[in-house]
């Protein structure tokens, strides 16, 4: 999913040196003509430049790290994947939809097994000869007539003019991922802190834990696996969250959780009756979890993210790990927590998240807001740039690989509607400018830094269908 | 080039709410010598035949032309694991399942009823190209023909038993009497759901990644007649390659080689591999 450095490649590319053009640059620009530059060859990335290819399209696209797989690949630096990372979604709803998981995987695969899948993907499209492994997108800038310069440097370093380069563009497909820039929290004294503080990305493996008194915080999905883990490795542990959350098991009624989730929702049961089922089934397994000293949650299921763990609750109720509420402000040697508390771990993980960057584009091309967050149509297309595109900047409440693909075939299809029949692609795109934001979510969704780009699958796939329609190029 | 039947659809509750349960899947392989980085051939068959029909000749002669073949026995035929309940959508899982396992973009390549699965499956997966052999795609018509020429084999059928076929349907007269016995006795029955959705079933979509598409066929086919092949052909914005003197089953027949070399030429020509 990361964009970044190459050596060998280089090489390969003087061969395109033949056609400069222009030095609106320090450096020469090479011209690819109507080429679509896709940044990054992760999740995101290799479904967009398979879905281009197949639309006829010629594609290059620009990998930072050496091989395929982004946040996946725990190889990447980038990577946030530790050792026991699955997935939480299952396999129906997680797959490319044109490219499904074997049968023998289990339901829930573990993230090695996600690495060869992107791996097999790669492999099975033919894809490895247009991705430019090692080769990191710095700069991405608007040129005449839509197209775009797209400077480049060789992760690796070195170089004529430092190794940079800079290449023209039909159009660009940003895929560049939003799992790998770590958000922290800024806590009174945490720099005073005399015990370990880390960010969730830096955690790795259990052995991290073992022995140690951890402080786990947050309750994504990524801080209650952690903190599961802790509960098994750790000497003590404690696990600070906001607010009160549903844990929502993996498995319910014979059959994985969003598996039962989504027959509801193809029989369009209200949303109410579905918060209604849900509240009942966990009062029937789990029960009340204040009891345990979990903190009640202060809204229904569907209005936060998913949060799928069957084993939190299951080490809560072994006296595992200690629920406890929000952090206040770091002394020098222990945490004083909302409560007035004082605890004294040794380890401060926090699983707080991350947030998208951008950090090769202008902010008011994406049309950014203040907290550069981008206000896109669909979450994908950059309103005052028909040629620019995000795909997989999404946070769904089910798996994402279905939606980039989706996504991925909208661009192509708004691509080549533009050259096809460039005065219906006019139409369309008026359109799209006068639309307003919009959100695809059923519930409510509480606050948070990501909430903005929270999507319910069903909802934007029902919006998503209805822009491929429109953008059917007519035979 | 292609026609699209119907509209894509990518809200799928079905297929995430129900998906297909696993089953032991049997496929037989017959590699090239050399790798001539030709694409893979993935074979499927139709109602009550198995990978085995292919494994007779054409997976050989596929091989020894330079194409990686495959031939795969869907749910409760041939090798495969058994399922009573198998529908269309079952099939056609095993057969995306196995060509997305191949290392490389398949084509796909259908006989009888197992050309409505490869149409179905070209929804589900983007092949490099695909052949429909005698395609049996179902409908009133093609049931109106099995009824005249064999009734007592297609009657039943309707109330849930096994869609038996003869000889005469299946075969020339060149073929030896020994061998022609022997085939219809290995022969099997697909799932009775299935058999019912030949008649009503949903329009699978459009092809994704907008494959070649070849109908091939003979004339003197007694289960389809040559309208279903053209109208078959027409809808994939073409016509179909004729064998005239052949059964329903060509790679059976005695003279086999010459519709597989023909598919064969037609890869190597439509710029496929």
């Amino acid at each position: 999913m990361d964009n970044g450095a190459g050596s060998r490649e280089d090489s390969q590319r003087l061969a395109y040196e033949g056609m400069l053009l222009s030095t609106q640059y320090d450096g020469p620009v090479s011209d690819r003509g109507g080429t679509v530059c896709v940044i990054g060859a992760g999740a995101a990335g290799l479904t967009t430049v398979k879905n281009l290819l197949e639309h006829g399209f010629e594609v290059d696209c620009y990998e930072r790290e050496t091989g395929v797989g982004g946040a996946w690949n725990w190889r990447h630096d980038r990577s946030p994947v530790y050792a026991s990372t699955h997935l939480i979604s299952s396999k129906p709803f997680t797959q490319y939809p044109d490219f499904p998981m074997p049968d023998s995987w289990p339901d829930y695969p573990h993230h090695s097994l996600l690495l060869s899948y992107f791996e097999r993907y790669t492999d099975h499209f033919d894809l490895r000869p247009h991705i430019w492994f090692g080769t990191e997108v710095v700069r991405v800038a608007p040129a005449e007539h839509g197209h775009w310069d797209v400077t480049t440097r060789s992760a690796a370093g070195g170089g004529r003019g430092g190794g940079q380069r800079t290449t023209r563009y039909g159009a660009v497909v940003v895929a560049n991922g939003h799992n790998w820039s770590p958000k922290m929290p800024a806590y009174e004294g945490m720099s005073g802190y005399a015990g370990k503080v880390i960010h969730a990305s830096a955690y790795k493996d259990s052995a991290q834990l073992r022995g140690r008194r951890v402080l786990v915080v947050g309750a994504g999905n990524t801080g209650c696996d952690i903190a599961v883990e802790a509960a098994q490795q750790a000497a003590a542990c404690w696990h600070s969250t906001r607010r009160g959350y549903w844990y929502a098991p993996k498995y319910v009624l014979g059959r994985p959780a969003d598996q039962v989730n989504d027959l509801a929702l193809a029989l369009r049961t209200p949303l109410r009756l579905r918060q209604w089922v849900y509240h009942r089934l966990l009062r029937l397994t789990v029960g009340d979890l204040t009891r345990f000293g979990l903190p009640r949650p202060d809204h229904k299921v569907y209005e936060t993210h998913p949060i799928a763990n069957s084993q939190l609750v299951y080490y809560v109720g072994h006296g595992a790990f200690t629920p406890v509420p929000e952090v206040a402000r770091f002394h020098r040697y222990g945490v004083e927590l909302t409560d007035r508390r004082v605890i004294e771990p040794d380890l401060v993980v926090l699983a707080t998240g991350y947030l998208p960057r951008f950090e090769f584009l202008a902010p008011e091309l994406l049309d950014s807001d203040e907290h550069g967050r981008p206000r896109l149509h669909l979450h994908a297309f950059a309103r005052q740039h028909p040629t620019l595109a995000v795909v997989g900047l999404l946070q769904p409440d089910s798996g994402l690989f279905t939606l980039m693909h989706w996504q991925a075939v909208a661009v192509a299809r708004w691509l080549r509607l533009r050259e096809a029949q460039p005065a219906r692609a006019e139409q369309v795109w008026a359109a799209v400018r006068g639309e307003g934001d919009r959100r695809w979510t059923g519930a409510r969704v509480k606050d948070s830094s990501r909430h903005w780009f929270e999507i319910g699958h069903v909802d934007y796939l029902r919006a998503l269908q209805h822009t491929l329609d429109d953008l059917a190029v007519a035979a | 080039m292609t026609v699209s039947p119907g509209r894509l659809r990518i809200v799928r509750p079905l297929e995430w709410a129900r998906p297909v349960p696993p089953v032991l899947r049997e496929v037989l392989t017959a590699t090239p010598e050399a790798d001539e980085h030709r694409p893979p051939v993935l074979f499927v068959h139709g109602f009550g035949h198995g990978a085995w029909v292919f494994g007779e000749h054409w997976l050989e002669h596929t091989a020894g032309r330079g194409f990686p073949a495959h031939a795969l026995s869907l749910r409760g035929h041939g090798g495969s694991g058994a399922a009573r309940r198998a529908t269309l959508r079952a099939y056609t899982h095993d057969v995306v399942q196995v060509a997305s396992a191949l290392p490389r973009r398949a084509v796909l390549v259908g006989h009888g009823a197992g050309a409505l699965i490869v149409a179905a499956a070209l929804a589900r997966y983007p092949a490099r190209a695909a052949v429909l052999v005698a395609p049996v795609l179902g409908g009133p018509a093609e049931l109106g023909a099995a009824l005249r020429r064999n009734p007592a084999g297609t009657l039943p059928a309707a109330f849930g038993a096994p869609l038996r076929l003869s000889r005469a349907q299946l075969f020339s007269r060149e073929l030896p009497d020994a061998a022609a016995r022997e085939y219809t006795g290995r022969l099997g029955r697909a799932g009775t759901l299935a058999q019912w959705q030949l008649l009503a079933h949903r329009d699978p979509g459009p092809p994704v990644g907008e494959p070649p598409v070849l109908v091939v066929g003979s004339p003197d086919d007694r289960v389809v007649p040559v309208s279903a092949l053209t109208g078959a052909a027409r809808r994939y914005g073409g016509a179909p390659l004729l064998f005239p003197g052949m059964g329903h089953d060509l790679m059976l027949d005695t003279r086999w080689a010459e519709p597989i070399d023909a598919i064969l030429d037609w890869l190597d020509k439509s710029g496929a591999p």
